[in-house]
């Protein structure tokens, strides 16, 4: 019973890192950018690439995941995406939907299509018994690792004086523009941060999650899941929906099997019939 | 003067060499015979294509491309895994082409697309990868070069019943060819005095199988019979790995899908002592196998052929033994009869085509996953002979 609820969490919370960053970019920025999983997908086969084919430690990879990930969000923040802020919501879909489909037709042709698989250091392997659970050594480092993460960004959006200038930039541009607000700068650097997430989400889930070219196509449903359940106006909401979705998904699963891998739709179903804006959004906002 | 005389001759040159120019050609265009691949190259089963394309290549390579005095000629399309787009360049391929032979499908639903087409065009389409049994009873036109999954399924449950095997639980995809390995394995183990005590169903498209294994292991039965499609089967071994599976005692079997030559050495030293039965191991011990993977590797880029890779090269061999009993006759009910019945030599091992059902008849081995000159492969210790599809009525 507990080992199931630790799965859930660890799934949910490998959930939330993987989406937060699209929480970022579309509650914050209001942008909708679906291609949020080509960037996951960049961390993952960056680790897939470093431990296979350079025997490089998992431990270097996560760092470097995230800023591969990122600096290739700057870079296509600066050349492609900033071009479309302005634009309408279809014209960002179509624009990331076709970016979807270059990375998973590039990544075909350079790693081909099977699955990639990796094999984590030993100590991270391995399972051991704690008050009845049975815990799974990679799951608790995943669950830690995104406990960390998600405490620093409530801190950074809520508290630092960053986070109050991508608050006012994200309000209204214009009038933070004429406080002096780098309005631009913050943008990127915030893209840049949600990508790099992503990748970093990518690299940790590279074993747990199937790493092949379809992965940004196979995962958004998940990502937009998380994002109408938990609501993008929050760090916090996207959080406990991550978690919540983990634990029913796997929950579900364990105890009906038959009808386990829908669970999490009915769940969006609800939300969305009863609290379209989302479970866990502040009311107040414009 | 001059003048006419050279158009005099010109015309008469012409004359003469009309005739011969056309004797000429009808010597060098010699009869070509189109096969159709319809391959799944992109998307998520495209290791299967790329496995069936080296196999039929690696068979015209080995033999030659002419048969029966007729020159053969391979067509490969790539349907991405779409049944509707199996269906369209099927027909396109019948219509336009006038291939002789149909042959490829990496899944169930592929097959059965295209069962109307080639019943009604009467082409044969040889079947090299889905493994669902019902394929063949849909068109007299489909047989089968690779395998059927309660083939496969039935010589473990023997094996398991020897091994002191009393209850089990299955955790299969949920997709034809997964239903009809969880039913034939309860069949099977249920027959020898077994029991299944659970039948779980995972999502095809499904990312995380823990707790489908948790529960798997919560049931503590002595063997946990697991299925999923070749390219799923590397991160379902990981997590089966990671949850401790055989640890708690529980002894993990499936068919050969589940060990996969192609991806069998990316999942590390875990997967040692696994037990499975399948038609085709890489390491299967015959001189025509040792060829078959070293001519495989040497044209592939060092790719190890797997189960797919041989049932590609089979098929394609299949058709040039029809093209030859009947002649070069391409008529399509000829070819279906002329391979009723057909035995013949694979790096597999002796395989034979059933001529009530057209499904194949072959070994099936019982395997073990070792360690072999620093690779991992799946090593045959025990074979049950001849086994037939037991759905067939």
């Amino acid at each position: 019973m507990l080992t199931i609820l630790f799965d859930g969490i660890a799934y949910g919370m490998l959930l939330f890192v993987l989406s937060v960053g699209l929480c970022v970019t579309l509650g914050l920025m209001n942008f909708i950018n679906l291609a949020h999983g080509a960037f996951a997908m960049a961390g993952g086969y960056l680790t897939v690439v470093m431990m296979n084919w350079y025997g490089i430690s998992f431990y270097w990879c996560l760092p470097a995941a995230f800023i591969v990930s990122a600096v290739l969000g700057v870079v296509l923040e600066r050349t492609l995406y900033s071009r479309l802020y302005d634009k309408t919501h279809l014209d960002q879909v179509l624009f990331s939907i076709g970016l979807i489909f270059i990375a998973t037709a590039a990544v075909d042709y350079v790693m081909g299509a099977s699955q990639q698989i990796i094999n984590l250091p030993a100590e991270l392997n391995g399972r051991f018994e704690f008050l009845g659970a049975s815990i799974g050594v990679y799951r608790l480092f995943v669950i830690i690792i995104c406990g960390l993460l998600t405490v620093l960004l409530q801190y950074v959006i809520g508290r630092t004086r960053f986070g109050s200038r991508l608050r006012a930039s994200v309000d209204d541009r214009r009038v933070a523009r004429g406080l002096g607000i780098d309005v631009t700068g913050i943008f990127a650097l915030t893209f840049a941060v949600g990508s790099g997430l992503a990748g970093l989400g990518g690299a940790l889930g590279a074993s747990i999650l199937s790493m092949d070219p379809t992965f940004p196509l196979k995962y958004m449903i998940y990502f937009l899941i998380v994002i109408s359940v938990g609501g993008t106006t929050t760090i916090t909401g996207p959080f406990f929906a991550s978690i919540l979705l983990g634990i029913a998904d796997v929950a579900g699963k364990y105890f009906v099997p038959s009808i386990g891998g829908f669970i999490i739709y009915s769940i969006m179903v609800l939300v969305l019939i009863f609290k379209p804006e989302g479970l866990f959004t502040r009311s107040t906002r414009r | 003067m001059m003048k006419r005389r050279l158009l005099l001759a010109g015309v008469a040159a012409g004359a003469f060499a009309v005739p011969f120019a056309g004797t000429l050609a009808s010597a060098v265009a010699q009869e070509v015979v189109k096969i159709g691949l319809i391959a799944t190259l992109t998307g998520p089963q495209a290791s299967s294509g790329r496995q069936k394309v080296a196999g039929a290549r690696l068979f015209m390579a080995q033999n030659g491309d002419t048969v029966a005095g007729k020159k053969i000629e391979l067509i490969i399309k790539d349907d991405t895994g779409v049944a509707d787009q199996t269906r369209r360049i099927a027909q396109e391929l019948i219509v336009n082409d006038k291939v002789a032979f149909l042959s490829g499908f990496s899944l169930t639903p592929l097959a059965l697309a295209v069962a109307p087409v080639i019943t009604q065009a009467k082409v044969p389409a040889i079947i090299m990868t889905a493994g669902t049994s019902v394929i063949t009873e849909r068109s007299p036109y489909f047989v089968r070069a690779s395998f059927t999954l309660p083939q496969q399924t039935i010589p473990i449950t023997e094996w398991a019943a020897k091994n002191g095997i009393k209850t089990a639980v299955s955790l299969v995809s949920d997709y034809g060819p997964g239903i009809d390995a969880q039913d034939a394995f309860k069949m099977g183990l249920e027959a020898r005095g077994g029991k299944v005590v659970e039948q779980i169903k995972a999502p095809l498209a499904n990312p995380e199988f823990a707790a489908f294994l948790q529960r798997a292991k919560d049931l503590k039965p002595d063997a946990l019979f697991l299925f999923v499609p070749a390219p799923t089967a590397g991160s379902l071994m990981r997590q089966v790995v990671d949850r401790g599976i055989s640890q708690a005692g529980i002894k993990v079997i499936g068919t050969g899908d589940i060990t996969d030559d192609d991806q069998l050495n990316g999942m590390g030293d875990a997967v040692i002592g696994l037990t499975t039965s399948h038609f085709y191991s890489a390491a299967h011990d015959s001189p025509m196998n040792k060829k078959f993977v070293a001519d495989f590797k040497a044209a592939n880029n060092n790719l190890r052929p797997n189960f797919i890779g041989v049932s590609g090269y089979d098929g394609m061999h299949l058709m040039y033994e029809a093209l030859k009993k009947t002649n070069g006759n391409t008529d399509g009910t000829a070819l279906v009869e002329a391979m009723k019945g057909m035995k013949l030599e694979s790096p597999r091992g002796t395989f034979s085509i059933d001529p009530a059902t057209r499904d194949i008849v072959q070994d099936v081995y019982i395997r073990k996953v070792e360690r072999k000159d620093g690779e991992l492969y799946n090593i045959e210790f025990d074979v049950v002979k001849d086994v037939k599809d037991p759905t067939h009525k």
